[in-house]
């Protein structure tokens, strides 16, 4: 019964925050109207979302968050560098396949928006069973360090999180 | 207003206006259109950014209060980015590319744009 009223708790509990963080302001009527929301909403979405995915190290997630925030602005200067300072010639972009690990989808999701915010690295495409991911690099001469650091800086951590 | 608070906001909005015209003038440099993804999906998740921070810090100094719709912004945009570039990205190999131009997909199945997922498994293992 408690399943079927809230299928997704914690989707439930981000819907409250989002809420208020909306309407800026904190107030006893605001909480009530963001409780009714995240009772609904999940309610509705819930046959498109029948699994409910495992997080076995939520705190591991926060590390996450923060080695994935200073990524990107590492990779905000390298591509803005490339794109300032090497000859259009010069660019050498390649395919590169990562070969996944993780099976659950939201992990796989996570990956594949971490691979597109993260230094000169667009995930394009998965492979039709989802065993492996194929990766557009703006510029490099090493295909396997990419995919390396791919697999052991982020994929090692979500598998801890998400298994 | 504080100096230092001026200063950080000052900082931030440059740093913003200038990673916004690199992510554009990357669009108008890069050639192929799998490179001029990489310029707006990176360089201007920093430019609009930095106005968040700056916007966060002015009304901070301001009012007192921290205001939440900065942090709410970035986070919609970090999770919306990704998935227009990779809607742009399939439209464009769907649209150009042949199975014979993407390397191996080194799994069971192809890549998905060609091949069908195989049946056991469930669709919810399709992200895209």
């Amino acid at each position: 019964m408690l399943k079927r009223l809230i299928p997704h708790p914690l989707l439930s509990l981000t819907l409250v925050f989002v809420w208020l963080g909306l309407v800026n302001k904190f107030t006893l009527g605001n909480l009530l109207l963001g409780i009714l929301f995240a009772v609904i909403i999940p309610m509705l979405t819930a046959p498109y979302w029948p699994d409910r995915p495992k997080i076995s190290r939520p705190f591991k997630g926060l590390e996450y968050v923060l080695v994935v925030i200073w990524d990107i602005i590492v990779a905000n200067v390298e591509v803005a560098m490339i794109i300032l300072f090497k000859r259009e010639r010069n660019i050498r972009s390649q395919w590169i396949v990562v070969p996944l690990e993780l099976t659950s989808a939201e992990a796989i999701t996570v990956l594949a928006g971490t691979i597109t915010m993260t230094p000169g690295t667009v995930s394009t495409m998965l492979a039709a069973d989802g065993g492996s991911i194929l990766v557009h690099c703006l510029h490099t001469d090493d295909g396997d360090a990419v995919r390396d650091e791919i697999k052991n800086r982020y994929e090692r951590r979500l598998k801890e999180i998400f298994e | 207003m504080n100096v230092i608070v001026e200063l950080m906001i000052a900082i931030s909005l440059i740093v913003s206006g200038i990673f916004g015209l690199v992510g554009s003038y990357g669009l108008v440099k890069l050639k192929d259109s799998l490179q001029r993804l990489h310029a707006p999906t990176k360089a201007t998740t920093l430019g609009v950014g930095g106005v968040l921070v700056a916007s966060m810090l002015y009304f901070y100094a301001k009012t007192g209060h921290l205001s939440v719709h900065e942090l709410l912004i970035s986070v919609f945009l970090l999770l919306t980015a990704p998935i227009t570039a990779n809607f742009i990205a399939k439209t464009y190999m769907a649209r150009n590319l042949k199975r014979s131009d993407l390397p191996d997909s080194q799994s069971s199945c192809g890549w998905s744009i060609y091949d069908e997922p195989p049946e056991s498994r469930p669709v919810s293992v399709e992200t895209d």
